[in-house]
Order: C-alpha cells, then sequence, then structure tokens
C-alpha cells in the first residue's frame, strides 16, 4: 500500500516506513518554508533531525521536523507557510509551541483523515 | 520518586548498542534512551524494521554485527533487563550531590507511531525523568560543514543527510549529484547514491590521495577497512564516477534551488591553484568530516580537548571515564574514528563500570559468541563473510570479557583503532585557509542568517577577536539548531580572522547548549513546578 498526503493542494505518495521529508524529496519538492530575514527557501538539510532547516507544518501542527515525522495516510502538509516570522526566531528553545494539545490535535486528525 | 537504574546509555547507535547491551549482560539494571524510533545509529540507520526488506541491507557494513547487538538488546529488553525508550531525546542532564544523574526526555516526534518491535511498548510514558547511578553518554556526531556561497540553496544537503535517506527511507534526494567536502565518507555516499539509481557526476575532494590505505599505519590498524575502500573505488569505477582530488565546491549554483556547482583546483592550503569548471546537479552531498554532539557531556561538566581531525571532543581515560564521576563516554563523542571503533569503546566502557560497581558478567555461556558477534564491526562485508585479517582477533577475543584480560583486549582494539582515525585525519584535514575567498554575502549561520561580512564587521569594528564574542555581537548559532551546524565554522572563521588556527577555546563556546535540544515552553514550566515543588529535586 502507498500512503497519500498533501501539500498544498499537491497529492504526495509516500511508502509506509517513509519520512515526510523524504516524500516530499523523492516527489520532486525540495523547500517548502523560507527564512524569515530574507525569504530564502529552505527543506532538507541535515537529514537526521539537527539543522532545524526543514520546519513544517503537518496536519496543523506547526514547526515539526519533516525529516523526523513518520509519513501517514490523509496527512495534510505545509498548510502554513512557515515563513520565518510565523516560526518565531527559536532562540534556543523551541518557542514554537501554538498552545494546541496533543490529545486536541490526534481527535482532528482522525476526524479529518480518509480512511477508506 | 522514579526508579534509580545503575546505569543510563544515551545514544543506540554502534557505541550505546554495545555499552547497553554488555552492562545488561554484566548483571546492571540499564536504561537506553534513544532519539531515534530503531536501534543502529548513524552507521546502521535502516528502514523501518516492521516493513523490513533483504535490500535494505544493501551498503552496510558489518550488518550481522548489528543483527548480533540487536537481537541481544531486544532479548534483555524483553527480559526488563534494559529498559529502552527509543524515539526520546534527552534535553537535560544533572547530577545531585549524592552523584545520581537525572535525565529529563521529551518525545522526539510529537506523535509516534504506536508500538510495534523497535517502537518502544516500555509503557514508559515518556516525561518522566530518567535517574540512574551512572551514565555512559554515546551521542554520536553530525556532518561538519562549511559554509560557501549557495550552500543553503535547497538541493544542497549534508552528505550524512543524502545518505540517511537512502538508508533510513528508501529516498534518492535528486537526480544528478555531486559529492564534495573530504574524507573516505565520501565514498559510501557517492557508491549508495549510483546504486540507487543517480547519476553520481563527480566526487570532489578536498585533499589529494585514496593512497592512505597503503600506508602500514593505517592499514594495519583497520583490517577490513582496505577491503571496504576497494569496493568502493570499484563502484566509482563501474559507474564511472569522476574522483576529482585537490577540489572544492567554490560555489552552488542556482535560482532557488540548486542547478549547479562551480568546482577549483586547490593547493593544499585549500587556495584556489587552478581553473574553474561547472557542473550540472539537481543534488550536492556536503561533508567535512563528523564532528560531535557534545551538549550533554559539556552540560555536565566533562574535560575536553581538541581531537586530530581539529573538532572539540570528550576527554576519557583508558576506561572511557570522563573527568566527570560516573560520566562514561563513548563512540564520537570522544573523536571520530568509525563504527568499529564506537563497538569497542561502548563495550569498554560497561565492562570498565561493571568492574567498578564489581559486577562480574552473568551470561558466561555466551562471552565467546558476544566478542564474536561485537568485534567485527566494519570488518565485515556486507554479506557477512570476514576479512582475513580479523580472524586472529576473533579467536583472541574468545572468553570471559570483564576479566582484566578481556578489558585489556578491548582497549588494545581501541587503540588501533585511535592509529588509523589519527592516520585518516592527517591525510583528510580541513584546509587551513578555507575561509580565505567567501564572499561577504556568504551565509554562515543558516538559522538567523549571519553572513561572513557580518562576522568580519563584529571582528573588524566591534573588536570580537574570539569566537565567544563573535557569538555574542553577530549571533551566528543562537538560532532553531543552537548552532549545531555552524559552531564548527563560526569558530574556524574567529581564528581566521585573528590570523591562527582554531582551538578548543574557539569551539568550546559554540558547543555547549542548554537545553540539549529545543523543548516546549511547557516542558520548561513543568521542570520549574517540580524544581519548586520538590526542594530535593535536582
Ligand atoms: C547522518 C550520518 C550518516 C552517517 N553514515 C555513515 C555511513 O554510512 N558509514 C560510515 O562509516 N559512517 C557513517 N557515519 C559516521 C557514523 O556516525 C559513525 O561511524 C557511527 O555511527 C558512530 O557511532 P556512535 O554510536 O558513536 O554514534 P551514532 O551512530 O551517531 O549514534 C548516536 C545516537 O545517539 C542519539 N542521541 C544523540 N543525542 C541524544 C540525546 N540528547 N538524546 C537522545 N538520543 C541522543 C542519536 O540520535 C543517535 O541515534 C554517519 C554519520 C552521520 C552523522
Ligand atoms: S533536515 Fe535537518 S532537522 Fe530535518
Amino acid at each position: 500500500m502507498t500512503y497519500r498526503m498533501t501539500f498544498r493542494g499537491t497529492d504526495i505518495p509516500a511508502e509506509p516506513g517513509q519520512s515526510v521529508g523524504a516524500a516530499l524529496v523523492a516527489a520532486g519538492i525540495v523547500d517548502w518554508r523560507t527564512t524569515r530575514k530574507e525569504g530564502r527557501p529552505r527543506g532538507l538539510f541535515c537529514g537526521i533531525g539537527v539543522c532545524f532547516d526543514c520546519l513544517i507544518t503537518v496536519d496543523g501542527t506547526r514547526a515539526e521536523r519533516a525529516c523526523l515525522i513518520p509519513a501517514a495516510d490523509g496527512m495534510r502538509l505545509g498548510d502554513a507557510l512557515e515563513t520565518g516570522d510565523a516560526l518565531g526566531t527559536g532562540d534556543a528553545l523551541g518557542a514554537s509551541d501554538d498552545g494546541r494539545d496533543r490529545a486536541t490535535h490526534h481527535a482532528e486528525e482522525d476526524g479529518d483523515a480518509a480512511h477508506p | 520518586m522514579p526508579h534509580t537504574h545503575d546505569v543510563t546509555v544515551v545514544g543506540a547507535g554502534p557505541a550505546g548498542v554495545a555499552a547497553a547491551v554488555e552492562a545488561a549482560e554484566a548483571g546492571l539494571d540499564v536504561a537506553l534512551i534513544d532519539a531515534a524510533a530503531q536501534p543502529g545509529g548513524q552507521y546502521w540507520r535502516h528502514f523501518d524494521e516492521d516493513r523490513a526488506r533483504p535490500e535494505d541491507r544493501r551498503g552496510h557494513h558489518g550488518w550481522p554485527v548489528f543483527t548480533g547487538l540487536r537481537d541481544r538488546l531486544y532479548v534483555l529488553r524483553d527480559a526488563g533487563r534494559v529498559h529502552y525508550l527509543p524515539g526520546h531525546q534527552v534535553w537535560l542532564a544533572t547530577r545531585d550531590d549524592a552523584g545520581t544523574f537525572t535525565l529529563r526526555v521529551t518525545p522526539t516526534v510529537r506523535d509516534p507511531e504506536p508500538a510495534g518491535p523497535g517502537h518502544g511498548g516500555t509503557g514508559h510514558d515518556g516525561q518522566d525523568p530518567v535517574v540512574a547511578r551512572a551514565l555512559i553518554l554515546c551521542p554520536g556526531g553530525y556532518d561538519r560543514q562549511l559554509p560557501f556561497p549557495g550552500w543553503d540553496l535547497p538541493g544542497a544537503m549534508a552528505a550524512g543527510g543524502v545518505q540517511a535517506l537512502l538508508k533510513g527511507h528508501r529516498a534518492l534526494a535528486g537526480r544528478r549529484a555531486v559529492v564534495g567536502g573530504t574524507g573516505p565518507f565520501l565514498l559510501p555516499v557517492a557508491s549508495g547514491l549510483a546504486h540507487a539509481g543517480a547519476q553520481v557526476a563527480a566526487v570532489v575532494e578536498a585533499n589529494a590521495t585514496l593512497g592512505w590505505l597503503r600506508d602500514p599505519v593505517g592499514a594495519v590498524s583497520a583490517p577490513g577497512k582496505g577491503v571496504e575502500a576497494a569496493q568502493y573505488a570499484a563502484t566509482l569505477a563501474r559507474h564511472r564516477i569522476p574522483y576529482r582530488t585537490r577540489t572544492v565546491i567554490r560555489a552552488i549554483l542556482g535560482d532557488g534551488r540548486v542547478e549547479a556547482v562551480r568546482t577549483v583546483k586547490v593547493d593544499r592550503e585549500g587556495r584556489p591553484a587552478g581553473p574553474e569548471r561547472e557542473i550540472a546537479a539537481d543534488l550536492v552531498a556536503l561533508g567535512w568530516g563528523f564532528t560531535p554532539s557534545l551538549e550533554l557531556p559539556l552540560m555536565l561538566g566533562a574535560a575536553t580537548r581538541q581531537d586530530v581531525d581539529g573538532s572539540l571532543v570528550v576527554e576519557v581515560d583508558d576506561l572511557q571515564r570522563s573527568s566527570v564521576d560516573g560520566v562514561y563516554v563513548a563512540g564520537e563523542a570522544t573523536g571520530v574514528g568509525g563504527a568499529a571503533l564506537s563497538v569497542s569503546e561502548g563495550r569498554l566502557s560497561a565492562l570498565a563500570l561493571a568492574a567498578a560497581l564489581g559486577r562480574p558478567r552473568m551470561d558466561p555461556g555466551t562471552n565467546a559468541d558476544a566478542d564474536r558477534n561485537t568485534e567485527a564491526a566494519g570488518n565485515t562485508d556486507a554479506d557477512g563473510t570476514t576479512d582475513g585479517n580479523t580472524s586472529a582477533d576473533k579467536s583472541a577475543a574468545s572468553g570471559a570479557a570483564a576479566d582484566p584480560a578481556g578489558i585489556r583486549r578491548v582497549q588494545a582494539r581501541i587503540r588501533r583503532g585511535r592509529r588509523f582515525a589519527a592516520a585518516m585525519h592527517r591525510t583528510y584535514p580541513v584546509p587551513a585557509a578555507w575561509p580565505r575567498s567567501l564572499p561577504d554575502a556568504t551565509v554562515v549561520c543558516r538559522c538567523e542568517e549571519v553572513t561572513y561580512g557580518d562576522l568580519r564587521h563584529a571582528h573588524a569594528e566591534l573588536g570580537a577577536t574570539d569566537a565567544r564574542t563573535l557569538k555574542m555581537l553577530a549571533r551566528p548559532g543562537m538560532g532553531w539548531c543552537q548552532g549545531r551546524i555552524c559552531g564548527y565554522a563560526t569558530a574556524g572563521i574567529a581564528a581566521w580572522l585573528d590570523g591562527r588556527r582554531p582551538t578548543a577555546d574557539d569551539l568550546l563556546p559554540l558547543s555547549g547548549r542548554t537545553p540539549a535540544v529545543p523543548v516546549r515552553l511547557g516542558e520548561l514550566a513543568a521542570l520549574a513546578e517540580t524544581v519548586t515543588a520538590d526542594p530535593a529535586g535536582p
């Protein structure tokens, strides 16, 4: 089986077990956010969760590392544009908490996902 | 009060898995925490175990060594002798006056997939601190990077990251690749890309030679490595991949993504010494060796030193003990030297700790096997056949590993591994003059977009003559990655602008980070509450 995700309206297939970032680059999408000051495009760089270049919104949760998040069927990727401003400076504390708690997030995800 | 383990091992790469297995088999009560969802670390990174395919082991060296260790780990986990916590990052490590260590952990990914064989299932909620009387830190490291124009264009990636996509995700990050930087690791990356169907337009190596393995010291120190290198050389030849030595990528070109690289011949110091050449590519894999993750050892106050390759590493004695009582460190964090060395160091740290606690091995019957299975990392090819040179090693290695002679044998292996690593580092140095022709507009800190010009300005106009001041004034390394990507380069630039070689003092201010990973404010707040509520806490 192949998972199907969507990235800003585009269908992204993923092999179960792949990360979101791997599925995106395999589909030819190499950047999904921009930097705060100069608006430079960013995608995968370190590939192992170290650089935070690859931050992406996953099912409405911001600032996830695309290289680490496992792909899942029906996932919505990149709904927020992830400009640097929205991400904050990071200032090493990852002040990205958007206040949504995990349980709520789960419930919404289940409601949205189209499970055949 | 959380349960107090004898030892917590951090990292389940070659060093950490070996340490955890060895410690538990010696009778210690072990916790093993790893950021990744399944064991293996960087070297033995592999596709989701629940969906494995036989070809996933392609490109893996010493795979049977890994599966041997992993089987033992899962047996010990299922027997309750290793409390294995995958998918969790340690973000704070503290030591109280009694010498007890408390590690605060946070899930690596907020919504981890449900439990499977490689996915925990330990019932740990991940938020409780993990407490132990000793630590074996095996945090490994990541690709070392040097900035240059265009290195932040999408399509330019760390060489290890490109490899991680291939090994861990069966994903190819581009069609036409250039692999550049320095060191033997460029070869497996190029060969992995070619196997996966990419066209590799060139391997661009800043230094002069592949011939170092003919160096008697290198070859004798690392039996098996010669074979590995020969296999890569054959792959390069078969796929007609040009290997350009004394050449660097001077710039990556492209509008919004990688379209080409511009390479130039250089001299020994990295100064341009020949014509430039443009090569079309949509993927560039970059690596200048590796640099260790030092945040946890530094947080606990462990002493460091500068290794032969110029990176800052943790100083350990011949039993893998750091300068902090009860803190052992093994693997890349004590110096980059490959997976086989990491395995040996992991084993030694566990054996030394067990001996210190007066705990002999509990399974004497499995000793010979254990030795056989753990020693050959990197010396065994992908089919599991071993190279001739290692058999002597192995027959010598049977017997009780916890006895002093067993410890001495592992120590001898580590000394050989270190000699090998030193020979490698001397052959593949970062060229001393690398910052020489950087344009001012080059982005150095990718997170905060601090340019080389900003650093030059802070040095020339604001008097920032050392890395610490440079960081304070120009703010490189203050963003999301906490300086992991640009730290080494910033230290190098600070020294370069000041007309000297970088030292440990330049590297240190860019290597520590608290918390060890970015955490949510809620976690910090919760910590503040427990600390206030529990005066006996950390
Ligand atoms: C991306 C990458 C790919 C590589 N690929 C190869 C290769 O193909 N061939 C090769 O010869 N060498 C490769 N290397 C070099 C390789 O790292 C070493 O040879 C070997 O893996 C080192 O083993 P180790 O146990 O010391 O560390 P690692 O294998 O790096 O393992 C360290 C583990 O600790 C975990 N960790 C670190 N900090 C924390 C924390 N705070 N909390 C929880 N867990 C933590 C990490 O997630 C990791 O799983 C690669 C390195 C990198 C960075
Ligand atoms: S690519 Fe570096 S954190 Fe994801």
